[in-house]
């Protein structure tokens, strides 16, 4: 019989009319000037207050096993010599601008790495700065951001907008310290927190999924709702109740052998608490589970293009309740942080705004697992950066450096997140007529 | 696979979409279902393939009764559907796409990517597909997003095939492959259901025809029956298949294009250096594969696109840089290629649409008030005049069909004093009675001596109205044709390819 004569073109290829020509496009010009932005700052910073002495730069803790050697530096030199280097990748920043050449992804991590050994060593003149617990700390402060973010991509990914992030880390702060206090377990805590997170994403789909309300908006009142809600019981039931109610245990750092002596490395990582290292399995397992399972690739079917995944027999809004609760359960564990971690018990409104900043890192981080991550990281890097800046008692003043992970996040999303896509049906409800 | 549908019947709200429709589908047969748009073809498949629940009536195959509760059950049955908006992911490889719902899983729910893979090879081999299974979905033509649509049903094995109105986004060459690809399939003894409006393909492949109209079985129809008998039965009426048009009376260079570039927000050039010009009185038809820059050019000269660079002359005025209203002042008449989105207001009453482009002066405005005596009146006319067929003047714009919707979007842009006419798919998705009305008015305003830029994707749109075609590829001209250029040279030229003889036609 007759078959196909006409030659088909090859398909394998992209299409040429999305080869990138990047002369109109905004991202391409962001970054030098960016660049220049923050170049031009640190200058400035420098000129006008200078500072003589060393930096010294701590790369162990006093417990380690192997101990690093101390790295001394004169201030101002290596202050200076960064300024170049950072004049440097500028310039390269440009003239790739200026030949249409793509921005590699190695220039803005060069930049930054430059930019805040440069600005360190003239904040921390005639101190040191510990470099352990600079990062140590930044995983730490992270904790709720990357528990947070996690539960922003899951739910986006399958087509559900959860701006209640927020109101899930603050429930599950809430459980956990009520939890972890009346059975004197903080792994109990733990669960309660999960149950709490999930508790607030049901009621998002409810709304959201089921009754086709505006997603934003509804996650914004479950927000509202739940800083009303656990501010009232904290004044009449847990305030007056402390000593049951609201004194849990603390987790403890647990190092992990062997992998915690490793230098840098080791304190950095493994020597944090039982909730650091979930967060570690549960960022692998979401990463892996979203793209290589049959379960993710549903997930992603559902938040990309639900009708398609509804002709092919996938219950679309089955599949995003369950993804949603799931999402929410995340956000919650992030939430025993505060109430866990950072100190025990529970406060009125403790996350302060830490799901926001997760939401910011969903963007940042592109609707990836690992990405989003990563942007949880540097946000939690800029929240300790500041108390560590604070500690030492740098130039710096105090409100400029309670703003600093705020402005980060600012100048990661506006600024350098270049053009990201976010899935397809990303807050839109799937209706069948 | 042996098809029974007994008495479907399908209601949506008081509106009946299928009435009792009963039809049969052998195995190893090319079934036709013929009907105009809103006939009710595609929710009767939708029934079949368990998206909608059939009020009344029953599905049948092989003898035995079917329930569907969703398209999975239906799939499982042996149904397949190559659904008109393709279904598939467009960030999802091929591979994932057929795979998807159906996937094949190791330890944990792993997905077996190899396994998928393997798939898509043995299928589009057999067939000659020559789909590879690891290209993303988004950057396939749309003919081989068409195969990966029917690999999906197949890699399911699928027994019948439902294609709905799959040609719509094809150009004339894919369409033909499709052709093959149908014949093929029935070789190999599937039984195939293909929904359509376009009498050609009908009478290219069809073993049986079934016509619809309305909700309602018309009849069946022989495959050698004749377009116009095809169309009548469709219609319900004697329709006039070809648009008369006497030869044109050509005046003066009216719209001059030069060297026009249009670059979009992602930095793409869409069209790229396009110069043309028309005449007084003369319709030139761009024809082309949809996304070649048609829209683009369309809302650069109306002043809707940001970055354009080049010369747009109009009677001696640039066009170029001046605002949108501006440009309609100046006496451009626009009827933009999605009604839904810019053509009209849905929530607004007929009589509001009419007036959106002159919503700033008279005769509808005085002194910032509206003279709502002067709208009704004009409102009423033109219901007649272009024989809108709803309640009144105060029906909303959304209540109405896409045919009658259309003809409030032409009366609107007609009723002006026009320098230039830009008609954008004037006709998709209208109904064969509305089309026919439409592309009277657009030889009227020709003739009346208006020069007219229609663009198509229909090949036979443009053939039915141009004095001359150009066909665009990519943001550029391929060639510049006389109206009775061959077809087949045309749709070659469509694929950018530009046969050595041609040579160029100037007004």
């Amino acid at each position: 019989m007759s078959t196909v004569t006409t030659p088909v073109p090859d398909q394998g290829g992209l299409a040429p009319d999305t080869a990138i020509t990047p002369t109109k496009s905004g991202g391409a010009k962001k970054l030098p000037i960016i660049f220049g932005v923050m170049l031009a700052l640190l200058a400035i910073v420098l000129l006008r207050s200078s500072h003589a002495g060393d930096t010294t730069f701590q790369l162990s803790a006093e417990t380690d096993f192997v101990t690093l050697p101390d790295i001394t530096v004169p201030s101002m030199v290596t202050a200076w010599l960064m300024v170049l280097v950072c004049a440097v990748v500028t310039a390269e920043a440009v003239r790739r601008l200026l030949g249409h050449v793509r921005q590699p992804t190695w220039l803005p991590i060069v930049f930054a790495l430059a930019w805040m050994t440069g600005f360190l060593s003239w904040a921390a003149a005639d101190g040191r700065i510990r470099v352990v617990s600079l990062f140590a700390g930044a995983v730490a402060l992270a904790i709720p951001l990357v528990f947070g973010a996690l539960g922003g991509v899951l739910g986006e990914r399958a087509g559900v907008v959860n701006i209640a992030i927020e109101g899930q880390l603050l429930f599950g702060a809430f459980a956990a310290a009520i939890t972890a206090s009346l059975t004197g377990s903080p792994w109990a805590g733990l669960l309660a927190a999960m149950v709490a997170g999930a508790l607030i994403a049901l009621i998002l789909g409810l709304f959201a999924i089921t009754y086709f309300v505006d997603q934003v908006i509804v996650g914004v009142v479950l927000n509202v709702l739940v800083v009303g809600l656990t501010n009232f019981l904290f004044r009449q039931v847990l305030t007056p109740n402390a000593e049951t109610l609201n004194s849990p245990d603390r987790l403890r750092a647990v190092p992990i052998p062997i992998l915690g002596d490793i230098p840098l490395i080791g304190p950095i990582l493994f020597r944090q608490t039982a909730l650091v290292y979930v967060l570690y399995a549960v960022v692998a397992l979401v990463a892996y589970s979203l793209y290589r399972t049959r379960w993710g690739l549903r997930v992603r079917a559902v938040g990309e293009h639900p009708k398609a995944a509804d002709t092919v027999g996938i219950k679309v809004n089955r599949t995003r309740y369950r993804t949603i609760l799931l999402a929410g359960a995340i956000a919650g564990l992030g939430g025993a942080y505060f109430s866990l971690v950072s100190v025990a018990g529970f406060n009125r409104e403790m996350t302060g705004g830490a799901g926001y900043i997760a939401l910011a890192a969903v963007i940042f981080g592109k609707w990836d697992p690992i990405r989003a991550t990563l942007a949880a990281l540097l946000f939690g890097f800029a929240s300790n950066l500041q108390g560590v800046l604070s500690a030492i008692g740098s130039p710096v003043p105090t409100q400029f450096m309670l703003m600093l992970p705020y402005l980060v996040t600012i100048f990661a999303v506006a600024g350098l997140v270049g053009r990201s896509r976010p899935p397809a049906a990303d807050g839109v409800p799937y209706k069948k007529q | 696979m042996r098809l029974v549908l007994r008495g479907i019947t399908k209601r949506f709200g008081s509106v009946v979409a299928n009435d009792d429709i009963s039809l049969t589908v052998e195995p190893g047969e090319i079934h036709c279902l013929l009907g105009e748009n809103g006939a009710g073809k595609s929710t009767l498949m939708n029934v079949l393939y368990g998206l909608y629940r059939a009020d009344e009536g029953e599905i049948e195959l092989d003898g035995v009764v079917q329930h569907f509760t969703g398209p999975g059950d239906a799939m499982a049955a042996g149904i397949g559907m190559v659904h008109q908006h393709f279904m598939l992911i467009p960030v999802f490889t091929v591979a994932e796409n057929v795979m998807l719902g159906n996937e094949s899983t190791g330890f944990a729910g792993t997905l077996d990517l190899d396994a998928a893979r393997d798939r898509v090879t043995e299928i589009s081999d057999r067939f000659g597909f020559h789909v590879k299974p690891e290209a993303v979905v988004e950057d396939l033509p749309v003919g081989v997003q068409q195969r990966v649509e029917i690999i999906k049903a197949l890699s399911r094995d699928a027994e019948l095939l439902v294609f709905d109105e799959p040609t719509a986004v094809l150009t004339p060459q894919e369409t033909d492959e499709l052709m093959d690809i149908m014949r093929q399939l029935k070789e190999a003894g599937k039984a195939i259901v293909f929904i359509t409006h376009k009498l050609r393909e009908v009478r290219a492949v069809a073993d049986r025809i079934t016509v619809i109209r309305l909700g309602k079985v018309v009849g069946e129809a022989d495959p050698k029956a004749s377009n116009a008998e095809l169309a009548s039965m469709m219609v319900g009426r004697p329709v006039e298949l070809t648009v008369h048009k006497d030869a044109p009376t050509l005046g003066a260079d009216a719209l001059v294009v030069k060297d026009l570039r249009v670059v979009d927000l992602a930095g793409h050039k869409q069209v790229d250096g396009l110069s043309f010009t028309i005449r007084a009185g003369e319709v030139l038809a761009v024809a082309g594969v949809q996304g070649n820059g048609q829209t683009e050019l369309t809302e650069a000269l109306l002043g809707l696109q940001d970055d354009v660079s080049g010369s747009i002359v109009l009677d001696g005025i640039e066009l170029v840089g001046k605002s949108t209203r501006k440009i309609l002042d100046s006496g451009v008449g626009f009827i933009p290629e999605d009604r839904q989105v810019d053509g009209l207001v849905p929530n607004f009453t007929i009589a509001e649409n009419l007036m959106l482009n002159r919503s700033f002066k008279s005769p509808f405005v005085k002194n910032g008030g509206l003279r709502i005596g002067a709208l009704r009146a004009f409102a009423q006319q033109k219901l007649k005049e272009y024989d809108v067929r709803a309640r009144d003047i105060d029906s909303l714009a959304a209540n109405l069909s896409g045919g009658n919707q259309q003809k409030v979007v032409v009366a609107r842009e007609l009723s002006r004093d026009l320098r230039l006419l830009v008609a954008a798919q004037p006709t998709r998705g209208v109904d064969v009675g509305s089309i026919e009305f439409i592309h009277k008015q657009i030889v009227a305003t020709r003739d009346s001596g208006i020069p007219v830029l229609v663009v198509s994707t229909e090949l036979d749109e443009v053939v039915a109205l141009a004095d001359r075609i150009m066909v665009l590829y990519r943001g550029q001209v391929v060639g510049i044709v006389p109206a009775d250029t061959p077809r087949e040279t045309l749709g070659l030229m469509m694929t950018g390819e530009r046969p050595a003889d041609l040579k160029d036609v100037v007004a």
